[in-house]
């Protein structure tokens, strides 16, 4: 029988964990770019895309991520698309994170006082200007805490994707368990890794809580 | 020709008729006093005049740009009336002379040297041109009231409206603010200010309009409204028996 190492097991899953990094940021970076679409649907001027924009997020906010990941993965193939699991965790997790950024920064834009608002429109803006000029540069030092702070639940995250087959952490903690059947010292290892991952993320948000609290001051 | 034409203005919240008929007509520089109970409309009446509240019913023509609910009519009209506000709404992430440049630069297309030339000269006409860097948190609410009128006035208006603007202030910060506003009067700017400061009223505005439950119940020269008090409602008001 073959001996491992302890050395063997962190190597095995440190490999793994730039797959978890690759996703989150590719998550986080793709979901923020559609979260910042849904956003302006959202909170724009047209109902139609006010409404399409509820929909979505509350669609994806009310069903289990686990569920957008199998419905992504084999909802495709039965169109007879072959999805690879890396493309059916990563497009998941994007739709998955632009529902929650979009809702986040909702209420960041809408936290901004209505005086800001009437006093530019009194100075002759238009809405776009307004938003532009006044309240998103506002509301972007309001978003950033809880968006940072969100960036944890995206890491936690991509651990689903494990089940439809995509090797990052969580799987190859599975795949390294099978091989050395040491289930405690192999998670044990998986679990600190995504705490040294998020938990420097979680502090940098209640320090930038801190350092950016713009929200309450002036009204 | 009346700068500003109110005529017969009704407006509606649910229910409640905020303004039953509203009609007054302020002629160029004249300086107008609304004093009234709250309640009495007098704040919505000052909003509808900028656009912020639409109208239900008459019309509002100031220099002949008329209050329309769209975006081109409101924003010809909000170019010829700035608006000062209770709560200063100074924007908190510019500072004083970025607050007064924006809106000049945005919505004027101003060139930026130009902007803030005027910004200087307009925040060295409210006595604050040392306070160009500063942030409106780093200024008392006084001053930021100072920068707020020197950001309306960089749109060059031809008439003020003044929403309770001293109503926020600390008391011994409310009269900076009225000795500037008293200064744009001597200048000859027509100003619209909704006001519970009745010493003010009565020295410095041409006219004072008394509203009462939504309509305009008394309106004449201060010494008559506030020496010779026609109605008990006004008399009640200001405390005359």
């Amino acid at each position: 029988m073959v001996e491992f190492t302890l050395w063997d097991i962190l190597r095995n899953l440190l490999l793994a964990t730039r797959w978890t990094i690759a996703l989150s940021l590719v998550s986080f970076v793709g979901g923020g770019i559609v979260g910042a679409l849904l956003l302006f649907l959202r909170i724009g001027a047209s109902r139609i895309a006010r409404l399409f924009a509820k929909g979505y997020i509350e669609l994806f906010q009310g069903t289990p991520l686990l569920m957008q990941l199998f419905l992504a993965f084999f909802g495709l193939g039965l169109f007879g698309i072959d999805v690879p699991a890396w493309l059916a965790a990563g497009v998941a997790l994007v739709l998955w994170t632009a529902a929650f950024l979009a809702e986040i920064w909702r209420g960041c834009v809408e936290s901004i006082a209505k005086g800001q608002w009437e006093a530019s429109s009194s100075l002759g803006m238009g809405y776009i200007q307004q938003m532009r000029w006044v309240i998103l540069p506002q509301a972007l030092k309001v978003a950033v805490p809880p968006t940072v702070g969100f960036s944890v639940q995206v890491v936690k995250g991509t651990a689903l994707t494990s089940i439809i087959g995509f090797v990052e952490l969580s799987k190859a903690g599975t795949v390294v368990t099978n091989a050395t059947f040491q289930p405690f010292i192999v998670y044990g290892f998986v679990a600190l890794i995504y705490f040294a991952l998020c938990w420097p993320l979680s502090k940098s948000s209640q320090m930038l809580e801190r350092k950016l609290n713009v929200a309450h001051r002036n009204h | 020709m009346s700068l500003i034409a109110i005529t017969e203005v009704k407006k509606r919240f649910g229910d409640n008729e905020v303004l039953k008929g509203i009609s007054i007509d302020v002629q160029p520089g004249e300086v107008i006093a609304i004093i009234g109970k709250s309640g009495s409309g007098k704040s919505t009446l000052l909003r509808c005049i900028n656009g912020l509240e639409t109208i239900d019913d008459g019309s509002i023509v100031v220099a002949g740009a008329q209050l329309l609910p769209d975006e081109v009519h409101l924003k010809a009209l909000r170019l010829k009336v700035g608006m000062i506000f209770q709560q200063f709404n100074l924007f908190p992430h510019l500072t004083a002379g970025g607050n007064v440049i924006l809106s000049q630069m945005v919505v004027k297309k101003t060139p930026k040297p130009e902007a803030e030339a005027i910004a200087r000269k307009m925040l060295e006409r409210v006595g604050l041109a040392h306070k160009f860097d500063a942030f409106p948190e780093q200024l008392s609410g006084g001053q930021q009231q100072r920068v707020a009128i020197a950001r309306a006035l960089a749109m060059q208006p031809i008439a003020l409206l003044c929403d309770e603007i001293t109503s926020a202030l600390d008391p011994e910060l409310v009269a900076e603010v009225l000795a500037v506003v008293k200064e744009l009067a001597a200048d000859g700017m027509t100003l619209l200010m909704v006001t519970h400061e009745m010493r003010f009223a009565r020295d410095v505005c041409s006219r004072v309009v008394f509203m009462h439950q939504g309509r305009v119940h008394e309106i004449g020269a201060p010494q008559d409204v506030f020496t010779a008090p026609k109605t008990p409602e006004l008399r009640q008001f200001i405390g005359v028996q």
